[in-house]
């Protein structure tokens, strides 16, 4: 009647079947926490400026505070959203290479992205 | 002849169960979120154009100024607002408040109140309907 559902392996190892789900959870929740108040930001000064004109995104990008807050909503929010796409994947990709592969791939998309993007937002920042 | 697998636990199938609204909302919470990190790329085509080259950055406005563009940004900014919104209401739950079922039902009715006024707010304020500001 004993039913048992881990194997002993897993029992050995004290490792549950998501094996690194607590920390994964508590990133999750912690990024959320600080998009909180970066996401206002965002929604309010990003919408005020996005239908105006090249010369006046390039003089609001110059202030540092923008450069600093915007580069900190693109690290926080591409790392929550590779958090996300990955539980996303665990869900729904059953073949194992391939939701390793789409793994890697979003991996190295967020951080080619935020790489691409806090560089040119410090190069203007910087006045290059 | 039953094997281990089969004396597991199973859930049921999602098409067992009515449709209803906080279920709508679980799954939108994901489709956004999806929508967003899709999104994120045409945010960094929008930075990146705007410091390095001109011609990019009005090729760029120019497609969001059009139809299909105007279109993929309202999508941008409801699914920016709601998965914050609904993200929030995540939030909450995680401390321990508001899981009782007739909650969640309330809640789901707030959420979708709260984010259809800021969206059509910023989306006001932002000046971008048909044709607008881009």
């Amino acid at each position: 009647m004993n039913h048992r559902y881990r194997t002993p392996l897993s029992v050995a190892r004290g490792l549950g079947s998501s094996k690194d789900g607590l920390g994964h959870w508590w990133k999750q929740r912690l990024t959320a926490v600080a998009l909180v108040p970066l996401v206002l930001w965002f929604v309010v000064s990003v919408i005020a400026v996005a239908g105006q004109d090249r010369a006046h995104v390039l003089s609001w990008l110059h202030s540092p505070l923008h450069a600093v807050v915007f580069s900190l909503f693109l690290i926080v929010s591409l790392y929550h959203a590779n958090l996300g796409l990955s539980k996303i994947y665990e869900d729904y990709v059953q073949v194992r290479w391939l939701q390793l592969s789409s793994r890697i791939a979003t991996d190295f998309a967020a951080v080619f992205l935020g790489f691409a993007g806090v560089f040119a937002l410090l190069r203007q920042a910087f006045g290059g | 002849m039953p094997m281990t697998m089969n004396e597991r636990p199973l859930s049921p199938h999602l098409q067992i169960y009515k449709v209803e609204l906080p279920m709508l909302l679980s799954g939108l919470h994901r489709i956004t979120g999806i929508a967003l990190s899709v999104g994120s790329i045409l945010l960094v085509a929008w930075i990146a154009s705007a410091v390095y080259s001109a011609q990019a950055f009005a090729a760029l406005s120019h497609f969001l100024g059009s139809f299909i563009g105007q279109l993929m940004l309202f999508g941008w900014t409801f699914s920016l607002i709601y998965h914050s919104v609904s993200g929030v209401r995540h939030l909450i739950w995680d401390t321990g408040r508001l899981l009782e079922v007739k909650q969640i039902y309330a809640s789901s009715k707030i959420v979708v109140a709260i984010t259809i006024v800021l969206t059509v707010l910023a989306w006001i304020v932002g000046g971008g309907f048909p044709g607008g500001a881009l």
